[in-house]
Order: structure tokens, then C-alpha cells, then sequence
């Protein structure tokens, strides 16, 4: 926030600079690392807990890992703070709280971020607050800004709890009571928002397990035998125990003055907060209007919790961790007439393949599973007794087989419910051949890339180049891994990388209305064996075409020819597109008026122009094939047509627009950073996913790049985890006599060492009749994230 | 026998309708099939997209023969299924070849409701019209026709009657 009283750090101070009035010893800020990882937040003063969770404090001291390749750096201030909380929270967390309130000024997060003043209140004693918090993990679908960011919500600090400071486990035992959460808004004040962090603070124990990034190597995951998980999927207290302001109230008043008096008007807030029980139409304390010019920050300085489902709190601590799989309202409603009523959309927000800290891997002869509607099973069923369990979606008693009796965990026998599948929501089975359609594919990439004149100026090829040889061994894979190149014009070139050659062979096909193949066996090559041809190759590259004078691009023709290249295993392309494809099949005009751009009549050529790139698309899903595409053009280049291409593949989109790689340094810095997270991030191959509910409800709409195969299996040639799926669920009958809906969603993969496993993540939450209670647990952040993916 | 040319135009269109209904069922099962997750989408659509045209030109074939028949009252009552058959091609999706059934998106649960539900009332309008064209026929046009079919009947018969009772006669 720019306040008035503060200075605004010029963009070119305190980079890493550490104010003195932090309590300590904050470790000098890394510029380098992106520090993308979204939790830890700001309060590097005493406020955050001297004692940090055993299992994850190591964990954030150093993230290279990025984990939100799409957002711009330093262009959300979100971000901004990210990279001042990163380094410094838990080291920081064990200095002395200091007496009296101080304005900490966070440490700036880059060139050009404002510092952001923050109002620190002496605790006790603390876990580590944000451990749970925020892990917005933005690696959403590209569509998807970043979740905390546009919103403005404050959480009003109830009167009560304002008063005494308890440190301690106070806040934790009042928030079972209250319904939880989350209705944003509410005439906050700074203060406000510092003393709500507080009372966060002092609630149980938080167990960050699940947020933060992965090492880069794919082999983060704790196999069975390990033991038990310290804390598994984090919990979130609520840590409010009033009633928040409902949803409709995100307009609130954000004085920016972080004044050190106490609240101008908690009479005010006290009493309308007493008034409210969540009606919905409620006029807003203390509105005033803000101008935008002079108050840049208006955005909260550390990302929004997820509110909380109101369960019990055993089932709270093995629910899913809402990072992975979040419901738009928590409190579902009992009947479609109650939710028309609430007029909010019910979806749920689904990240499944997120890199994860901990995840139980389960390797078991027999995996459990209803046999009517074939649910894994999972922390929220019943069972009956040591012999039966209830299906908690289809409610058909079971038969506990008798492997599932021993728990190898404990080497105990009889007690069914202690086995890992049913303590954790979030876990992985080794799959049998029975889950096989095929033996599992090897890791298969192929990247074709535009060499035209266009694609020279634009200069991405040497940083392509540059960055595929950095990360070369870091592409997940193992022995069996392929790699192929194809660079395409006005022809299309091959490469032949077979392992006797002395250099690369090239392989020109200028027939683009019919490409074929000229050669069937090194043009996909094992990159172990051929890893010199291939590092040769991309040395010369950029060289070999410095001269082009082609303008023309065939795209169309390059994109069957990588189909057929492809179509006996699958795998992922990577496609890199310069220019508006000018040639052959699947060639596109330039649609777009340059003078109707900003015309009022609305966006027009939204859809695609032709259905080329969606059936090669299907056809691509078809073999198990995902293809992405990196758009580096200046120019109009009809991505709404192109982009059909990876939504259907269930690929993902990048696109840097106006891409230069000397006039345009963002852009560039940009595409490197993608490009490392994009070679290194894990990977998973022909995978399919479902997403089940319970009785009652039913998905109608799925959103995201996949394709829909039948009513609820989506079918992703790809799985990568930046990528983020959204359905809208309706509700068909009443839930009248159920408590508890349940939803799951089971990914089947190949992993890229071709072993076959499936995720599966199960969210309860609770069934309620008042209009009140369905927005008392409405989730703002992931009503906004669903509107974003329906639009 | 004459049959006028209104004649005519029912009897065609009778038969016509029976092709029809047969596109309506076959569109009912497709979805149903799709719904119960029996069939792949991109399969479907498939053998879908190429009923469409041709079902839309039928019946616009017999639109336009009950207009060059000055049935004004048939004609009346098929206008509203031309239009929205008009409508309904307009508003595809973008698709290169003929047809109205997008893979990627008939799996959405509302596309899926809406197809059917038009499948059951194309269903019910093909059958009505069905019967109206046959009750038509007879009212109308073809009680000459009917008549005359009668007429023969009963001569042929009256003359066999005849034939029998003579050689009695003749023997008396």
C-alpha cells in the first residue's frame, strides 16, 4: 500500500536489502530465484512463528524451482512479496517478538516494487502462520491470473477476539464452533488486517507439507514404507471465529493509512457484524472512493487463505489440501433451489498433478475400490465394521478383502482404517497391468520450431537452443527417452540424429500438401545414445538459418508431419510459432482489423476461424499426443485458431506477444524462465482422469485443455503440474440425507519413467440447508478462478 | 385412377416422413448412447454430422412441393420446423465439413440435454405430421381415388356374381 506516510522505496533501493527494523537477522534477499513459491508471507518480523513445522522449514529456504511460469515477474505485486517472504520467514521467525507494534517495512522483492509497510503485533508464541496459507499456487491454467491477486478482500477481526491476544490455541478451539469463513470483505483497515494475521497465527499446528514447489527431480515421493507423514495435508484452522462479511461486500474500504491507532471504527464493525447473519443483500460500512492514480496498492499483501470447511476436525486434518482441489463453496447446498437461490456458481477447482512434498505411494496387490461406482477408497468412508465399508459416494456396502486387513505401516493387523489410503486424501497407487491399455510409453519429445525470416528477427531460437542444452539432462525421462526436431518454412526439415553419423544430416520435404516421412528411424532418436548428435545440432542450429529469407510459414504441414512422426508412441510436441501460418493445410488469414481493435461493439473473432487445428488436435488426443505451443509473434497471429491445437491435446499455451529478443528483454527473460520450468517439470503421459461425486450431484461443464471422452473421464495425452482443470457441478437430487458430499478425482498416468500410477485427491465437505451458511462458506478466490475459466 | 397432383405431394410426403422419423430415432439412440458413455464422441459425431443436410433437405423438399401444390395449410404448418432447421445450421459451430455436432463440446452436459430434447420433439412433430399427411390424404384427395378403387371392386365382383347365377338361369 502507498501510504502517504511512508516512502516509497525508489526502484532501485533496498534490492536485497534488508531493513533494519526487521527483528534480526533477515538473510539477504536472493534476487535470482523468482521465489515464486507463494507462501511464507511477508511477516519476516516477529509476528510469524518462532517455531517453523518440522517438515517443511528446510524447504523454503531456497526455491529454484519456479512454480508460476506465467506471470510476468515483478508484475504482480504478489509475487513481489513472495520473493521478500521467501528467504527470510522461518530464519527470521525465531527472533525475539518485539513489545510494542512496529512498522516493519518488508524488504523490497525487486526493481520497482514499492516496499509495503506492515504492522506487526508482539505474539507470544506461534507456529509458523503461513504454512498452510497461500499457496496459490498460480501454475493454473494459463487462462488463469493468479488467485489472490485481483481480489481485495479483508478479513475483519472479531471484536472479541481483538481484545485478548491469546497465544495460543484459543483461535483453534473457537473455530470449530463458528462456521468458517471466508466471506471477504468488510471495512478493514490495515490494523485490521495485522491483527486478523495475528489471531491466525496462534491457532494448532500447521503443517505446510503440500505447498511449496518439488525439487526438480522427479523422485520427491516417500514410498510407503517411509512411515507416517508428519502432519500429511496441511490443516487449515480457521483462524477467525466470526461471521465474516459476506461475499457480495469485496468492495470494501482499504484505508491505506497503516495508522497505529486502534480501529476507527470497531464499534462500527463490532455492531454490524453482531447484525449480520449472512444476509446477503447488506449495505458496506464505510465505503468511500478510492482513486486509483494515487493508491496503486490496493491489493492484499499476502495471498488469502482458503476458508475452511466446517467438518469435524479429525475429517479436517485428512481433508484434501485446497491447493490441489478446492470446491467454490464450501457448504454445499442441500438442494439446486437453495443454490439457484445463493446465485454463485458450484464448481470445483482441480490441480491435480501439483508438485507435491509428500505423497504416500502405495504399491498393493489389491486397490480398493467400490464396486458399483469404482471410488478409491478414501479417508471419508465408513466403515462398518473391521469387514465393511460404506461407499461415501454411491453409499453400497462393501467388503474390506483381506490384504487391506494388515496395515503395513503399523504391521498391524485388523484395523483397516489405519492403512495410509484411508488417513490421507491425497495418494498414489502403483497401477497394474490392469490399468494398461499398452506398455507404458517412454518418454517422447519432439520440438518444431519455426525458422523463417520472421522467426530469425525475433531471435528465440538461440535462447531455445541455449536452454535445451542447459537443461538437456534434466528433461524427465529415463534410458528410453526420444527426442526429435523438426523445423519448418516454406518446406519442412528433418533431422536425421542417428548414432553413427559424424554431424546431423538434414532431410528437406518440400511437398507440404502431402508431407511424408522421408526416413522412419532416426528422426525420433534415444537421447542417451544420440545425446552428442544432439547437442551438436543444437549448436548449429541457430547458425544454419541466420540467413533465411523465407517469409512463408507451414505450419499446417509441419504439424501433420510431427503427428506422424509421433503416432506410434505419443509423447509431447513442443511447437514454436512466429508468424500467422501463411501456408498450406490450416493456413490462416489475417482476420483482424487493426482500426476495430479498440471499437466498442465488443471482441469479435474470438472463436476459431477453421477446424483444422481442433480435429489435428483430436487426432493427436487420439494417440496420446500433447501439443504445446509457445507463440512469439509481433503480429496477429489468430491464436484463437492456433490455440485449438493444445486445448483439445490438453497441451499448454504460452504466448509472449510483440517477442523480440533485443527490443524486448521482459519478453525474453520471459521465455527463459518458461523455458527452464517448461524442459524440467514433471511430466505424465497418456493419462486419463475422472472426477466422481457423490450421489446427487453430477458434473455438467468441464473446463480447461483436455478432452472430454465421456461424461466424466477427460482424456489428457499430457499431464504436466502447471496444469489446472474447473467443472461446474450441479446438484440433481436433494441431499437431504447425507451430511457429508464427497468429491474425488483419480488421475491415471505414466510417469515418465513408464511406470503406470494413479493420483487420486478426495475432498469432503458439508451439506447445509441455510442460505447463511452456503455464503458464510463461499469461497471468493475460487468463485473468481471458476467465472475466469467459464469465460 | 387420377391422382392430383396435392395427391401426389401427400403420398411423397408420407413416405418421406417415414425416412424421417427414422433420422429422429436414430439421432435419440446416438445421444442416449453417448450419455451411458457406449460411444466415443468423436465417433458419434462422426456418423451424425452426415445425417443432418440431408434430413434438412428432405424436408424442405416437401415444403416446397406443398407450395407448388397450393396446400397453403400444410405448408403453413411446416414453416416453423424450416425455420428453426435454418436457424439451427446457422448457429454451428465452425466445422469444415457438413454437420452440427461438435466432439469437443456435445459432451457438455447442457449441449447433450438440448440435442435430446430435440431429438424427442422432432420425434413427436415427425410422427404427427405423419398421421396428418395420411388422414389428409384420405380426406381430401384421394376419396375420388378411393372410390373408384370401390367401384372396380364391385363390378368385379357383381360381374363374377353374374357370371355364377347365369348358366342357372339359362337353365330354366
Amino acid at each position: 500500500m502507498s501510504a502517504p506516510g511512508y516512502t516509497n522505496r525508489s526502484s532501485s533501493a533496498s534490492f536485497g536489502q534488508n531493513s533494519p527494523a526487521n527483528g534480526g537477522a533477515a538473510p539477504p534477499f536472493q534476487n535470482g530465484e523468482t521465489g515464486r513459491i507463494m507462501v511464507r508471507f511477508c511477516l519476516s518480523h516477529p509476528l510469524a512463528s518462532p517455531a517453523p513445522p518440522p517438515s517443511s522449514s528446510a524447504q523454503y529456504s531456497h526455491q529454484p524451482f519456479q512454480q508460476t511460469p506465467y506471470a510476468p515477474p515483478g508484475s504482480y505485486y504478489v509475487q513481489q512479496s513472495c520473493q521478500t517472504s521467501l528467504p527470510q520467514t522461518q530464519p527470521q521467525t525465531q527472533t525475539q517478538p518485539q513489545p510494542q507494534p512496529t512498522l516493519v517495512p518488508a524488504p523490497a522483492a525487486g526493481p520497482g516494487a514499492p516496499l509495503y509497510p506492515i504492522v506487526s503485533y508482539p505474539s507470544a508464541h506461534g507456529c509458523s502462520q503461513y504454512g498452510t496459507l497461500s499457496s496459490l499456487q498460480n501454475p493454473s491454467t494459463p487462462g488463469v491470473t493468479q488467485i489472490a491477486a485481483p481480489l481485495h478482500h479483508y478479513n475483519t477481526a472479531p471484536p472479541p477476539c481483538a481484545t485478548g491476544v491469546q497465544p495460543g490455541y484459543a483461535a483453534g478451539s473457537a473455530g470449530q464452533t463458528a462456521p468458517t469463513v471466508n466471506g471477504q470483505g468488510g471495512a478493514g483497515t490495515s490494523e485490521v488486517l495485522a491483527v486478523s494475521i495475528e489471531i491466525q497465527l496462534n491457532c494448532g499446528e500447521t503443517s505446510s507439507s503440500t505447498t511449496g514447489s518439488a525439487s526438480p527431480a522427479p523422485n520427491s515421493y516417500d514410498s510407503l514404507e517411509g512411515g507416517s507423514f508428519p502432519g500429511g495435508p496441511p490443516s487449515h484452522f480457521t483462524k477467525n471465529t466470526q461471521v465474516r462479511k459476506n461475499v457480495t461486500e469485496l468492495i470494501c474500504a482499504f484505508d491505506p493509512l497503516p495508522s497505529l491507532q486502534p480501529f476507527p471504527n470497531l464499534s462500527q464493525l463490532s455492531a454490524a457484524l453482531g447484525g449480520l447473519s449472512g444476509v446477503p443483500e447488506l449495505e458496506v460500512e464505510a465505503l468511500r472512493p478510492v482513486n486509483l492514480l494515487q493508491e496503486r496498492n490496493l491489493l492484499p499483501q499476502r495471498p488469502q487463505e482458503a476458508p475452511e470447511p466446517n467438518l469435524s476436525p479429525d475429517l479436517k486434518k485428512v481433508n484434501c489440501s485446497p491447493q490441489t482441489f478446492r470446491c467454490t463453496l464450501t457448504s454445499i447446498p442441500q438442494t439446486q433451489a437453495l443454490l439457484n437461490k445463493a446465485r454463485l456458481p458450484l464448481g470445483l477447482l482441480l490441480h491435480p498433478f501439483r508438485d507435491l512434498q509428500q505423497l504416500p505411494v502405495i504399491t498393493s496387490n489389491t486397490i480398493v475400490r467400490c464396486r458399483s461406482c469404482r471410488t478409491y477408497i478414501n479417508p471419508f468412508v465408513t466403515f462398518l465394521d473391521q469387514h465393511r465399508w460404506k461407499c461415501n459416494l454411491c453409499y453400497r456396502v462393501n467388503d474390506v478383502p483381506d490384504e487391506f486387513m494388515y496395515n503395513p505401516v503399523s504391521r498391524s493387523y485388523g484395523e483397516p482404517h489405519m492403512r495410509p489410503e484411508v488417513q490421507n486424501s491425497t495418494v498414489e497407487f502403483i497401477a497394474s497391468s490392469d490399468y494398461m491399455l499398452r506398455p507404458p510409453q517412454p518418454a517422447v519429445y519432439l520440438f518444431v520450431l519455426d525458422v523463417s525470416h520472421n522467426a530469425v528477427e525475433a531471435g528465440y531460437l538461440k535462447v531455445f537452443c541455449d536452454s535445451l542444452l542447459e537443461n538437456l539432462d534434466k528433461m524427465p525421462g529415463d534410458s528410453r527417452t526420444r527426442v526429435g526436431f523438426l523445423t519448418f518454412d516454406s518446406t519442412v526439415h528433418f533431422y536425421n540424429l542417428q548414432e553413427g553419423l559424424s554431424q546431423p544430416q538434414m532431410l528437406v520435404v518440400s511437398d507440404i500438401d502431402d508431407v511424408f516421412i522421408p526416413s522412419h528411424d532416426s528422426l525420433m532418436v534415444n537421447l542417451k545414445e544420440s545425446r552428442e548428435l544432439v547437442k551438436d545440432l543444437l549448436t548449429s542450429l541457430p547458425a544454419m538459418f541466420s540467413q533465411s529469407r523465407e517469409t512463408h510459414s507451414a505450419l499446417g504441414p509441419a504439424l501433420q508431419a510431427a503427428f506422424k512422426l509421433m503416432s506410434p508412441t505419443g509423447g509431447r510436441v513442443s511447437v514454436f510459432q512466429t508468424q500467422l501460418p501463411s501456408l498450406g493445410a490450416g493456413k490462416l488469414q489475417s482476420r483482424e482489423d487493426p482500426n476495430q481493435r479498440s471499437s466498442t461493439k465488443g471482441v469479435q473473432h474470438l472463436g476459431p476461424a477453421t477446424d483444422f487445428y481442433k480435429k489435428l488436435a483430436l487426432d493427436c488426443s487420439g494417440q496420446q499426443i500433447g501439443v504445446d505451443l509457445f507463440l512469439l509473434s509481433s503480429q496477429y497471429a489468430d491464436l484463437a485458431s492456433l490455440a485449438c491445437v493444445s486445448k483439445y491435446s490438453a497441451g499448454s499455451i504460452f504466448y509472449y506477444p510483440s517477442f523480440h529478443h533485443v527490443h524486448n528483454p521482459a519478453q525474453l527473460q520471459k521465455l527463459q524462465k518458461d523455458l527452464e520450468r517448461y524442459f524440467t517439470r514433471k511430466i505424465g503421459f497418456e493419462a486419463v482422469m475422472r472426477i466422481r461425486c457423490t450421489k446427487g450431484l453430477s458434473i455438467h461443464t468441464f473446463h480447461g485443455n483436455f478432452f472430454v471422452r465421456s461424461t466424466d473421464l477427460l482424456s489428457l495425452a499430457n499431464v504436466n503440474p502447471d496444469s489446472a482443470f474447473a467443472v461446474q457441478v450441479s446438484i440433481e437430487d436433494s441431499l437431504a440425507d447425507s451430511s457429508l458430499a464427497c468429491f474425488q478425482a483419480a488421475l491415471l498416468y505414466t510417469s515418465s519413467k513408464g511406470k503406470r500410477r494413479i493420483r487420486v485427491h478426495t475432498l469432503c465437505l458439508p451439506v447445509v440447508n441455510q442460505l447463511s451458511d452456503v455464503y458464510a462458506g463461499a469461497d471468493v478466490q475460487a468463485i473468481t478462478c471458476l467465472l475466469a475459466n467459464m469465460g | 385412377m387420377a391422382f392430383t397432383f396435392a395427391a401426389f405431394c401427400y403420398m411423397l410426403a408420407l413416405l418421406l416422413t417415414a425416412a424421417l422419423i427414422f433420422f429422429a430415432i436414430w439421432h435419440i439412440i446416438a445421444f442416449d448412447e453417448l450419455k451411458t458413455d457406449y460411444k466415443n464422441p468423436i465417433d458419434q459425431c462422426n456418423t451424425l454430422n452426415p445425417l443432418v443436410l440431408p434430413e434438412y433437405l428432405i424436408h424442405f423438399f416437401f415444403c416446397v412441393m406443398f407450395f407448388c401444390a397450393a396446400e397453403w395449410l400444410t405448408l403453413f404448418l411446416n414453416l416453423p420446423l424450416l425455420a428453426y432447421h435454418v436457424w439451427r445450421y446457422m448457429s454451428r459451430p465452425v466445422m469444415s465439413c457438413p454437420g452440427l455436432y461438435d466432439p469437443t463440446t456435445i459432451m457438455n452436459a447442457d449441449i447433450l440435454a438440448y440435442c435430446q430434447k430435440e431429438g424427442w420433439c422432432k420425434l413427436a412433430f415427425y410422427l404427427l405430421s405423419f398421421f396428418y399427411y395420411l388422414y389428409g390424404c384420405d380426406k381430401k384427395k384421394n376419396l375420388s381415388v378411393a372410390m373408384e378403387i370401390l367401384h372396380c371392386t364391385l363390378v368385379d365382383s357383381s360381374k363374377n356374381d353374374r357370371r355364377v347365377r347365369h348358366p342357372q338361369t339359362t337353365k330354366t
